[in-house]
């Protein structure tokens, strides 16, 4: 098992698209580092950096020690989940599983044994000699699993592999994939668009947008603590509502409040602060009363527009009176219905503050 | 990067020298030849260069502008009829009918075999009085009494014509049954819902989402019409006298015939340049999708 | 639909039933009345195409001919074919244009340098003589055609392969080209196809029967009086039933090879 530390590498491709620009990021030994972000972000590209699949245009790409940055995908020796499995659709199970072995001329008999070895954990033994052809979505994604693993690599690359599964597979796959990192230890890198599978994933999430790094941070505190307004909004579902104002202090010694066109909110924000921001809240983070406001900082009257039950929770979708929409997550007994004139109350521990011109966040905003 | 290009063009490079070694050098050549005076039946003339002199002499030979104006009647009568045939072969294979496999197969077998034997079937039907075309037209009334097809220019097109249509026909309908396939179904549910009848959806879905590959086919046939040879040689020799003779024909009698090389060049340059025009249209017209497809 | 589909269907089928009705009627009774019904069966034209014309030969020359051009266009067509289709380099677009417009060619327009050139290398008349001016139409239709059904292929097989440790030969043998067969096949049979057919160079390089490839053959025959209609379409039966017979089993196959090069182009 081994690190893989990318520094400063680039990625343009000659029309001028950008895949990658002054990236540095590394993954630790054993590590598995999830690498999220909308389509375009370039994460796919980056993976196939990695894998040498594609060319760095700038920059260095080290895999343990080694710098392999000019090294063909071969002499590498990293494996790789593509989203489509890529199993050789000309080969036997056996001899997919086996490929990676047999093209670098280890003995017959390991070959056999670790085959059989990888087959069982997989519960795979039974289909040895059947064609891809001849398997089911999560059989095949087992084997695209197995050809990997039986190459005992210095780390594991995975584009999207869940993305071909129906819902509940995908579950499942999820959590055996969390045991198998355990289980091997192994260095792994995650490609995914989808931030769920990333927050449940990851021991790290990489959030990329448009080819430059956002942040590189535990789930934890991507959630509670987002670099800036992208990541804020990227991570967490539903996404976290925000809404444009100006900070305001009224004298020296006084708390610095918000002012936006529904909301007035003493925050707790000490540094100095630029004139415009975005107030960032998540739908958790805002409490639903029912009749109208009861007055009092941080409470809003809004009309009720949408409401979808999700069975463990309520989604309500709120137009305040400047009209601002906010999006609240109300708890699954409430009565609450389209048209209601109902109370929101921001509670303050939730609130984030993100500089209007740049997105970056404001420092010590939340106390996590 | 750099060494995947150097691969590239070394993997390429065995083609495109046999392409350049037999196609594009002795193009050159034959420029080079119509510059000349080469006759080969007569090598005490040697060979002069004689520069523009074949060209003018193109221009002033009623000969070639008979043959040309052949040729034009060929391509627009055959390809006309084969467009209007082959769309609706192509509407009717596009759908799910019993035998369809068979149609499809049955109507492959004209285009795959050779052009002289296809010339000759017709050639055959069309023979003498006694030939069954007459035998056949005589009985249901379309002919008061037999003819001799290839004795009058214009009767003598008609198998000309009928050969052509009956042996590309196939072709212009594959092609145009994969465009068909290429266009999403739900657009006929959807316009279905909405009320359209199916002429409307022909007219107003099919036409137009088939025009690219209509076009492909046009163009296509145009080239292959502008460079008839074996069924015109076969069928009438370019007869009665040279009244059916295509420019391709033409071009082989003053080159393998009389032997006039320099003459013959220069006709084979002029055929080439109209060609190449044609083509042109094509590669720009669709050469840019081409390029751009590779992600 | 249906019946005009049907009609259509008779005038593409009738050519080929008259010709395997008359090649088997006397000679005498081509002309006279003729029925469409088979009114006496005789065997006298394919007899006497095999034992007096020799049909063999031009079979011969054909199969040789349209075999190697066949062969050898496959091997230097499937290098280029990869290039073009998985390999990034500049030119490429200009390649493929190119080669575009080599097929479109018209074959008059080379006659006759190649005939100076073949006569000066004394190859008029010969098996190479045919071949090589061959190359022309078959090897960018080879091509043209391999690079659109590789293109199918999906790529990240062959990027899996790397992964596994497979260096570019290898994922090529080992994957690409197992995958491939198929396409290969396709390829080859219009290749030979076209080949089979070909007439203005058999005609123009060849200059007795000794050479003549097929279709030659069929369209110099002549008797001492007249037109012998019997053998020629027991000849044209013989050239067509190989051709019927491959468009059959492989008609699915050829449909795709013929539209993957031409309609997405």
């Amino acid at each position: 098992m081994a690190r893989i530390a990318l520094e400063h590498v680039e990625k343009v491709y000659p029309n001028g698209y950008v895949a990658a620009r002054d990236l540095s990021l590394e993954v630790a030994d054993g590590e598995l580092l999830v690498l999220v972000g909308p389509s375009g972000s370039g994460k796919s590209t980056i993976l196939r950096l990695m894998a040498g699949l594609e060319s760095v245009t700038g920059g260095t790409i080290r895999i343990g020690d080694r710098d392999v940055t000019d090294l063909p995908p071969q002499q590498r020796d990293i494996a790789m989940v593509f989203q489509n499995y890529a199993l050789y659709p000309h080969m036997t199970v056996r001899e997919n599983l086996a490929f990676g072995l047999t093209i670098r001329k280890q003995p017959v008999s390991l070959i056999d044994q670790r085959v059989l070895a990888v087959a069982m954990s997989l519960g795979l033994d039974t289909l040895l000699d059947r064609k891809p052809a001849q398997l089911s979505g999560g059989q095949r994604q087992r084997v695209a699993l197995g050809r990997a693993i039986v190459r005992e690599p210095l780390a594991f690359l995975f584009d999207e592999p869940l993305s071909n599964l129906d819902a509940q597979l995908r579950v499942e796959t999820r959590v055996e994939l969390s045991r198998l990192h355990r289980k091997l230890g192994a260095t792994m890198v995650y490609v995914t668009h989808d931030q769920s599978e990333a927050l449940t994933l990851g021991d790290r999430i990489a959030v990329l947008k448009e080819g430059v790094l956002q942040q590189m941070a535990t789930p934890m505190q991507l959630y509670h603590q987002p670099a800036n307004k992208f990541v804020a909004g990227f991570i967490g579902s539903p996404s976290m509502n925000f809404i444009e104002g100006v900070i305001h202090r009224e004298g020296p010694g006084a708390e610095r409040t918000f002012r936006g066109m529904d909301l007035t909110i003493d925050v707790p924000l000490r540094a100095e602060a630029p004139g415009k921001v975005f107030l960032g809240i998540r739908p958790q983070h805002l409490e639903v009363f029912g009749g109208a406001s009861a007055g009092g900082d941080g409470t809003l009257r809004a009309e009720v527009g949408v409401v979808e039950p999700m069975g463990n929770e309520q989604i309500v979708y709120v137009t305040l009176s400047g009209g601002d929409r906010l999006v609240a997550v109300a708890p699954p007994d409430q009565q609450v219905t389209p048209g209601d004139v109902v109370s929101i109350r921001v509670r303050p521990e939730g609130i984030h503050l993100f500089d209007a011109a740049t997105g970056a966040r404001l420092a010590d905003t939340t106390q996590a | 990067m750099k060494s995947e290009s150097r691969l590239g063009w070394m993997l390429v490079a065995p083609a495109l020298g046999v392409i350049a070694l037999i196609a594009i050098f002795p193009l050159g050549w034959t420029f080079w030849e119509s510059l000349h005076l080469h006759e080969l039946r007569m090598p005490w003339l040697g060979k002069p260069f004689v520069g523009a002199d074949n060209y003018v002499e193109i221009a002033r030979d009623p000969r070639f502008w008979s043959a040309l104006g052949h040729t034009a009647f060929f391509t627009f009568v055959s390809i006309s009829l084969e467009l209007v045939i082959g769309l609706f072969l192509a509407l009717a294979m596009n759908r799910a009918f019993r035998g369809r496999g068979f149609v499809r197969a049955a109507v492959l077998v004209p285009w795959a075999i050779p052009t002289v034997v296809a010339a000759l079937l017709w050639r055959f039907i069309f023979e003498s009085q006694g030939g069954i075309a007459n035998e056949l037209l005589v009985s249901v009334g379309i002919l008061d009494q037999p003819i001799v097809w290839f004795i009058k220019t214009w009767t003598a097109w008609i198998p000309v014509i009928l050969a052509d249509v009956w042996k590309t026909t196939p072709f212009v309908a594959l092609l145009l049954l994969a465009g068909l396939q290429n266009i999403d179904l739900t657009l006929y549910e959807a316009a279905a819902v909405d009320g359209a009848n199916p002429w409307w959806q022909l007219r107003h879905i099919t036409l137009p989402l088939l025009k690219p590959a209509i076009l492909v086919t046009l163009i296509f046939r145009t080239l292959d019409g502008f460079r008839v040879f074996d069924l015109i040689y076969v069928l009438t020799g370019g007869g009665p006298g040279t009244t059916t003779e295509p420019v391709a024909l033409y071009t082989f009698n003053a080159l393998l015939q009389n032997l006039r090389f320099g003459y013959g060049s220069a006709l084979s340059v002029v055929i080439f340049s109209i060609t190449f025009g044609i083509a042109l249209l094509y590669v720009k017209g669709l050469g840019v999708r081409l390029a751009g497809e590779d992600r | 639909m249906t019946a005009v589909l049907a009609a259509l269907m008779v005038f593409t089928l009738f050519p080929f039933y008259w010709a395997l009705v008359s090649s088997f009627t006397p000679d005498a009774a081509l002309f006279r009345d003729p029925s469409l019904w088979p009114r006496e069966i005789i065997f006298d034209h394919y007899r006497a195409l095999f034992d007096e014309r020799d049909f063999f030969t031009p079979i011969r020359n054909s199969l040789i001919v349209a075999g190697t051009t066949t062969l050898f266009c496959l091997i230097v067509g499937t290098l280029a074919a990869y290039a073009l289709a998985r390999l990034e380099f500049r030119g490429k677009a200009a390649i493929m244009a190119f080669i575009l417009a080599v097929t479109m060619f018209p074959q008059i327009s080379i006659v006759s340098p190649l005939y100076l050139l073949l006569r000066s290398l004394r190859l008029i008349d010969t098996y190479p003589g045919l071949i090589m001016p061959y190359m022309t139409f078959a090897m960018p239709l080879t091509v043209w055609v391999l690079t659109g059904s590789i293109r199918q292929i999906p790529r990240d097989l062959e990027e899996a392969a790397h992964v596994d440790g497979a260096s570019r030969r290898q994922s090529f043998t080992k994957i690409l080209l197992p995958l491939a067969v198929p396409s290969l096949a396709t390829t080859g049979i219009l290749t030979f196809i076209y080949c089979w057919n070909e007439f203005l160079f058999a005609l123009s390089f060849t200059l007795g029967p000794e050479r003549q490839t097929v279709p030659v053959a069929i369209a110099l025959f002549r008797g001492q009086y007249q037109v012998p209609w019997g053998q020629i379409l027991a000849a044209a039966v013989v050239a067509t039933a190989p051709v019927a017979v491959m468009v059959l089993l492989f008609q699915r196959r050829i449909v795709q090879g013929l539209t993957a090069g031409a309609v997405k182009g």
